[in-house]
């Protein structure tokens, strides 16, 4: 089975690209909030990445991934033609999506992305969407267009000001969360620390808020344990029970420990991944 | 010769080379390296060839052992191994991982009286010597049909008579081989990337090397079996699309029973606790044995406790040294008597140095200000009264707890049912305690023409229950199929 990058796109370079992949039986059955397991060669790890979108007749998925280690710098030199080693998915419950008003989704960084897919799922049923992306200055921003195709209001904030609001998402959202009392749900998808700052700030106003969870996973269906999160004092398996969660019941001090189980192997991976890049460069 | 002639047989069982303890934690390679053909022949004339032949009630398949041995003693290794194949799909899996103890050779004659005879005849090394011997033999031409039923030529595969495997544990590969012998066209779906189950991403390399459960695949493979790897059952399809979209006249169920438990103890989500699915996983699956050359990374710590008494802790605490811990310790709350390990499993894991903490339950997981685990707080048990399982229960004593200093701890104390395809598969009757309800005869589940078998049956048992659940339901599936064909 090939799983063929059908295209590619270098949303930042160096950083962040998307790839549209050839994978009818994933395309068929994926939904907002989906993830799949991916290997780029026969000795990968294999690396949990969001159904960005979707088509299901084409029989392609679209991933957006930013490059922070071994796998992702691998896929990054990866080219339209070319094939992943695997591709495993649907996983993970859907985003529970219902007609219920207004949904502010918030998207930081590649967190977009994933949000993305969640806020077409919501405008699809007929909700009124708010998205709030933000990023450290206005060349990072992804999908504002995309967004705006489907969303009545695209709110936008970067660190630096060079577009939309000077600071972060998370004040945005405050802001329009004491003007707008019919707020039914905060959606947030990125960075650990910023789906915490989320679920700080909306808090005080009794807004249900999801997040969607990063941990690290193995096999993606439930038969390791290496994704457990603490929600509401109970272990939680992030790929099978979610991995969208009660951003207010999460303890996310736990993921961002967990989170760095690895790091001196990781380091390692990526120090002689990079070695062997410029090697081949004859740098 | 009779059974009598038992008494007075005194030739030891012949013993198996084995890689030097101090050698063998550091590599990944097979520990046990089998008979040797004067070895097998030695040993095989041990065998009585009994009347009424106990041994075989041991056997969970019932394998006619006098008759595979009769043809070893012959020297006839193709017949021996035809005798086996009729009855195992996966003998040189099953020679070297079943509890033979506890089976085959705990029922031989010859262990009733082990200072006169030299203990029970090595059934599984036989086994083991057999299958290896013929696979090594074979080349070309037939050689998938004849690994995998002795014969020379098999049917030819009728597109028109479908089944679909759900899992590619030990349990769906018996369904495929049997039925693909008979020309039916298997197609089995596996979550994983890698085909086998347990045999691959549980059962470490240097008990069972990846390279046998290959042979086998490819021997399917050859035969007309599709398999089609990174499906997930209940999320990529379910089993009412296989059956109504895709055709397939029969399912069967072998998705095992991978849920690894915890304990509910404080600190398990600490950094240096991880389930022995996700240790194992890491290891065997992902190769991170030989990391960096393969990228999956692994947790490695000087200490290491790993909590159970089963073949899946033996198989994490050896793996643990071998990724180089100092000191290995299992923590076990009977004794050594109760634990359910493979005997050889725990000589071996003795050998190479590990640590028995027995009568010993974790009460707590400690860490430091990061959270990352530096020790367990212990509960000193005593053993009380057998309980159900007739093993005596063990009983904690008041006051009498202590420290055992690790930085890893790998919980080993069991699995339950993955509920994703149980809970996509409506109309799916399924025990109280969630397993899936299965027709103890045919394996036929509460839906039609779909069958179950093997841990998700069960409960977590062996390789070679989940074999013969297999087989009996590949069995039900052919008839049903091939009517009067067969
Ligand atoms: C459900 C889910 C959806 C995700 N969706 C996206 C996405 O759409 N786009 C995106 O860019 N990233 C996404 N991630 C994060 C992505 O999986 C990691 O960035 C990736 O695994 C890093 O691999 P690496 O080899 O490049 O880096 P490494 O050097 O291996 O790791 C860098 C960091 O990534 C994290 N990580 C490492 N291995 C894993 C693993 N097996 N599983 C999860 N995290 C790991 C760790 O925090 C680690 O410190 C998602 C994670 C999850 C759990
Ligand atoms: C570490 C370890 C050591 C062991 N040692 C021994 C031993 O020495 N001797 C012995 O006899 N037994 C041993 N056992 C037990 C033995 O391996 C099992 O009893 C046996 O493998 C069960 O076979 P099975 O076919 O039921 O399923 P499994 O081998 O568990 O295979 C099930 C397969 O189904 C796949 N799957 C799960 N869900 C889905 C889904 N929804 N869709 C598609 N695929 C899915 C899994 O990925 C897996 O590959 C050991 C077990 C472990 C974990
Ligand atoms: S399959 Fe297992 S129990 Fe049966 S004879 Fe072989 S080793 Fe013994
Ligand atoms: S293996 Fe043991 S019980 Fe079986 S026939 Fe030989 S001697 Fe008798
Ligand atoms: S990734 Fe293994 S249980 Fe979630």
């Amino acid at each position: 089975m090939k799983y063929r990058i059908l295209k590619k796109t270098v949303l930042i370079p160096g950083q962040t690209s998307l790839l549209v992949i050839d994978a009818p039986h994933v395309a068929k059955k994926a939904k907002p909030g989906n993830f799949v397991i991916l290997r780029t060669s026969e000795k990968g790890e294999r690396i949990p990445l969001t159904i960005a979108d979707c088509d299901p007749e084409a029989g392609t998925i679209t991933i957006v991934f930013l490059v922070v280690g071994k796998t992702t710098a691998e896929m990054n030199t990866f080219e339209e033609g070319q094939s992943l080693h695997d591709v495993c998915g649907p996983l993970g419950r859907p985003t529970h999506i219902e007609k219920q008003g207004t949904v502010i989704c918030v998207g930081g960084g590649t967190g977009v992305a994933a949000m993305h897919h969640i806020a077409k799922g919501h405008a699809a049923i007929g909700n009124h969407v708010v998205a709030i992306v933000g990023a450290r200055n206005k060349d990072l921003l992804l999908f504002c267009n995309e967004l705006g195709s489907f969303c009545p209001e695209v709110l936008i904030a970067t660190d630096d000001g060079s577009m939309g609001h000077h600071g972060f998402v998370t004040d945005v959202l405050k802001e329009r969360l004491e003007q707008d009392k019919d707020v039914s749900e905060v959606v947030a998808v990125g960075p650990v620390p910023m789906m915490e700052a989320v679920s700080k700030v909306t808090k005080p106003f009794g807004v249900k808020t999801t997040v969607s969870l990063n941990a690290i996973m193995v096999d993606g269906i439930g038969m390791c344990g290496a994704c457990r999160c603490t929600v509401g004092g109970e272990t939680k398996f992030a790929c099978v029970d979610g991995p969208e969660f009660d951003g207010h019941k999460v303890d996310f001090g736990e993921l961002r420990l967990r989170l760095g189980q690895f790091r001196d192997q990781e380091k390692q991976s990526m120090e002689l991944f990079q070695h062997k890049c410029h090697c081949a460069e004859g740098k | 010769m009779t059974e009598k002639a038992a008494k007075t047989i005194r030739r030891p069982r012949t013993e198996m080379p084995v890689q030097p303890p101090l050698v063998r934690i550091q590599n990944y390679l097979e520990v046990a390296l089998g008979y040797s053909e004067e070895d097998a022949l030695t040993e095989a004339s041990r065998c009585l060839q009994c009347k009424k032949p106990s041994c075989r009630q041991g056997c969970p398949v019932e394998i006619d052992i006098k008759g595979f041995i009769g043809q070893l003693q012959k020297g006839d290794v193709p017949g021996a191994y035809k005798v086996l194949r009729e009855y195992n799909s996966l003998p040189s899996v099953c020679g070297r991982v079943c509890p033979q103890e506890n089976q085959c050779e705990g029922m031989c004659v010859m262990g009733k009286n082990p200072e006169k005879t030299g203990g029970p005849v090595a059934i599984g090394r036989l086994e083991r010597f057999v299958a290896d011997t013929f696979a090594k033999r074979l080349a070309g031409g037939d050689a998938a049909c004849q690994q995998i039923t002795g014969e020379a030529a098999c049917r030819m595969t009728r597109d028109d008579l479908t089944v679909a495997c759900v899992g590619a544990g030990p349990s769906s590969l018996t369904v495929a081989g049997y039925l693909a012998s008979l020309g039916i066209k298997v197609t089995v779906f596996e979550a994983l990337h890698e085909v086998g189950g347990v045999l691959i991403y549980g059962i470490p390399e240097f008990r069972l090397p990846k390279d046998i459960v290959r042979r086998e695949v490819d021997a399917m493979r050859e035969l007309g079996v599709e398999f089609r790897t990174n499906w997930v059952g209940g999320k990529s399809f379910t089993v009412k699309e296989l059956m109504e979209e895709q055709g397939f006249k029969a399912v069967f169920l072998g998705v095992g029973a991978g849920l690894p438990q915890f304990m509910h103890i404080p600190g398990e989500n600490d950094i240096g606790v991880f389930s022995a699915n996700e240790y194992l996983t890491r290891a065997n699956l992902g190769r991170a044995y030989d990391f960096p050359n393969h990228d999956t990374p692994t947790f490695k710590a000087e200490e290491v406790c790993v909590v159970g008494g089963g073949n899946v802790a033996m198989d994490a605490a050896r793996t643990a040294l071998r990724l180089g811990a100092k000191k290995v310790s299992i923590v076990y709350r009977r004794t050594k008597a109760e634990m359910p390990a493979r005997a050889e499993e725990l000589e071996h894991a003795i050998e190479e140095g590990v640590k028995l903490e027995l009568l010993s339950a974790p009460i707590a997981l400690n860490a430091d200000e990061g959270r990352r685990l530096v020790g367990m707080t212990a509960q000193q048990m005593k053993l009380g009264e057998p309980d159900a399982s007739g093993r005596r229960r063990p009983e904690p004593i008041e006051g009498a707890t202590r420290e055992i200093p690790c930085q890893l701890v790998i919980i080993a104390v069991g699995t339950r049912p993955n509920p994703i395809l149980l809970e996509a598969t409506q109309g799916l009757a399924l025990t109280k305690r969630g397993y899936i309800e299965a027709n103890p005869e045919t394996g036929e589940t509460s839906i039609h023409n779909v069958f179950a078998g093997g841990d998700i049956v069960t409960g977590a048992a062996t390789v070679i229950s989940a074999m013969g659940a297999g087989r009996r339901a590949a069995k039900e599936i052919a008839k049903r199929l091939l009517g009067t064909e067969l």
